[in-house]
């Protein structure tokens, strides 16, 4: 049976994003205004032609490609924000060490090119990128203090583990294989970003990979769909858009 | 380093008469001259000489099936080359705190899993697609010696570790119209990349790859499984516009070919 797409606004589930929240240590003002997706599992073809766009007055990520491609352009945004917000905060140079800061300033570089790259992309390849193109997104943090080096760090891991999760859950989503080489290109940036950081949180351990993101028996890392991802991630978008056309 | 010896080695005419087939394949270099060899020799080199060893592996078929079989040969090295490692105690248990050999632990493990769920994902071993584990010679006929020297074994460790990250890289698109595998290969991928991440910074470098620096301390030789990491033109954007050539290029991984991640693994196959 056909699942019926869904255009009034959804909270993102509580459960979820209590979950994102307790791993990244935070406690957030619940104005996340994600509109939640709608599995096209029962007809993926319709869905696949939908281009990115506003409809109803919402900006929709879209199907196919294009949609996964806007889907990774808005993750990449909230990453490429929060890592601005981490090493433009006036407590930066104390709160981190010399080292971190280097590390951190290099994440803060790679997840800002990921964000124009995508803008550049997706700007010469969508038909019409004048609406096409997915907007600035607004973000808000709730109560993360930015001068707090483990509250900065537990995000960040949080942001890194499921920019991966996204990307391998995506790939397959993908149709076109330069596409696809190019989620690969970045996906493996992300994991060694999440590694990074783990590794700072907690040095002497295999935290780096984790049982807790590999599992123990097949030794695979996470990947999860995009409407698992955005109702978490969606925890710090401000801005309503909706993602109708993504599984 | 060891391997820079190992390339002098084969420059130096007296061991170069010796008997030994990989040694043989070298012998061609030695009209070339000691310099030229020593800028010339990379992992790649055995893609030269491949039908001259029955053992070598050969570049697996564009397909989902030949991605699996070279990500198993892969999975394969790895894994015996941290066993080996662990058996042999030459990770110190009180480096870091006894952060290496937690770390090497970890990475041992998670190799082992990848070689079972290969191996069930090919059909299982009775399969014909089922391929068995080559012989690996570490030591690369002596010239290494990573189960006695650490820094070898570091060394080695991040060689493969960014090998294994552009090679599943490479395969992607040969499992494109498989789903399920290429999401069971990204997921791989991105364990590669951590430990990847984990290892170099173990070694002092930072987690990513900067142009195609193989990084202080790697030996000539691994320059192969850097080179082509420099590129800072994605899809027409170029990446160093915001923040220069280094920053662009450590944003973005790039793949190996299946005949590069082949001539690196037959490096080591005997």
């Amino acid at each position: 049976m056909k699942n019926v797409v869904k255009d009034q606004e959804v909270k993102p589930s509580f459960t979820n994003r209590r979950n994102f929240l307790k791993i990244s240590g935070l406690t957030v003002v619940g104005t996340g205004l994600l509109l939640a997706g709608c599995s096209d599992d029962d007809n993926p073809d319709d869905s696949k032609s939908q281009l990115p766009g506003v409809r109803n007055g919402v900006f929709d990520l879209g199907g196919g490609d294009f949609g996964v491609l806007t889907y990774a352009y808005a993750l990449e945004q909230l990453e490429a924000d929060f890592y601005t917000k981490v090493v433009n905060a006036s407590g930066f140079t104390t709160t981190f060490n010399a080292q971190e800061q280097v590390l951190l300033t290099d994440l803060y570089r790679h997840e800002v090119i990921h964000r124009e790259f995508f803008k550049t992309a997706l700007t010469a390849a969508l038909p019409n990128p004048s609406t096409q193109l997915l907007p600035n997104l607004a973000f808000d943090y709730g109560a993360l203090n930015f001068s707090n080096r483990s509250q900065v760090l537990a995000t960040a891991k949080a942001l890194e583990d499921t920019g991966v999760a996204a990307y391998n859950g995506a790939g397959k989503l993908i149709t076109n294989p330069d596409y696809l080489l190019l989620a690969g290109k970045i996906v493996s940036v992300e994991a060694r970003h999440a590694s990074a950081i783990r590794s700072l949180l907690n040095p002497n351990s295999k935290d780096f990979a984790g049982d807790d993101v590999v599992n123990v028996t097949t030794g695979l890392d996470v990947a999860k769909k995009p409407s698992e991802i955005l109702v978490v991630a969606g925890g710090f978008i401000t801005t309503n858009f909706t993602a109708k056309y993504l599984p | 380093m060891n391997i820079l010896k190992f390339l002098e080695s084969f420059a130096n005419e007296d061991l170069m008469q010796s008997k030994g087939s990989r040694r043989d394949s070298f012998g061609q270099f030695g009209q070339l001259g000691k310099k030229l060899a020593l800028a010339a020799v990379p992992f790649g080199l055995a893609s030269l000489s491949t039908s001259a060893y029955a053992a070598d592996i050969s570049p697996t078929p564009s397909t989902p099936i030949g991605a699996l079989q070279l990500a198993l040969v892969l999975e394969y090295l790895e894994k015996e080359f941290y066993q080996k490692a662990l058996d042999s105690g030459v990770i110190p248990a009180s480096e870091n705190g006894g952060r290496d050999l937690k770390v090497f632990q970890q990475i041992s493990q998670h190799e082992n899993s990848h070689v079972s769920f290969l191996i069930a994902g090919l059909g299982g071993t009775a399969s014909a697609n089922f391929v068995p584990k080559p012989t690996f010679d570490f030591t690369v006929g002596g010239a290494f010696s990573p189960f006695t020297d650490y820094p070898t074994f570091l060394a080695l460790a991040q060689a493969f570790e960014d090998t294994g990250v552009r090679a599943y890289k490479g395969q992607a698109g040969n499992l494109i119209s498989t789903p399920d595998l290429l999401t069971a290969a990204l997921q791989i991928h991105s364990v590669e990349a951590r430990h990847a991440s984990e290892v170099r910074r173990l070694r002092g470098l930072k987690g990513w790859i900067t142009g195609s620096e193989r990084g202080a301390g790697m030996p000539a030789a691994t320059q192969a499984v850097y080179d082509g990491e420099e590129l800072t033109l994605q899809a027409g954007y170029n990446t160093a516009a915001l923040f220069g050539a280094a920053a662009g290029s450590e944003s973005y991984d790039e793949p190996l070919t299946t005949a590069q991640a082949v001539a690196i693994a037959n490096l080591f196959i005997v």
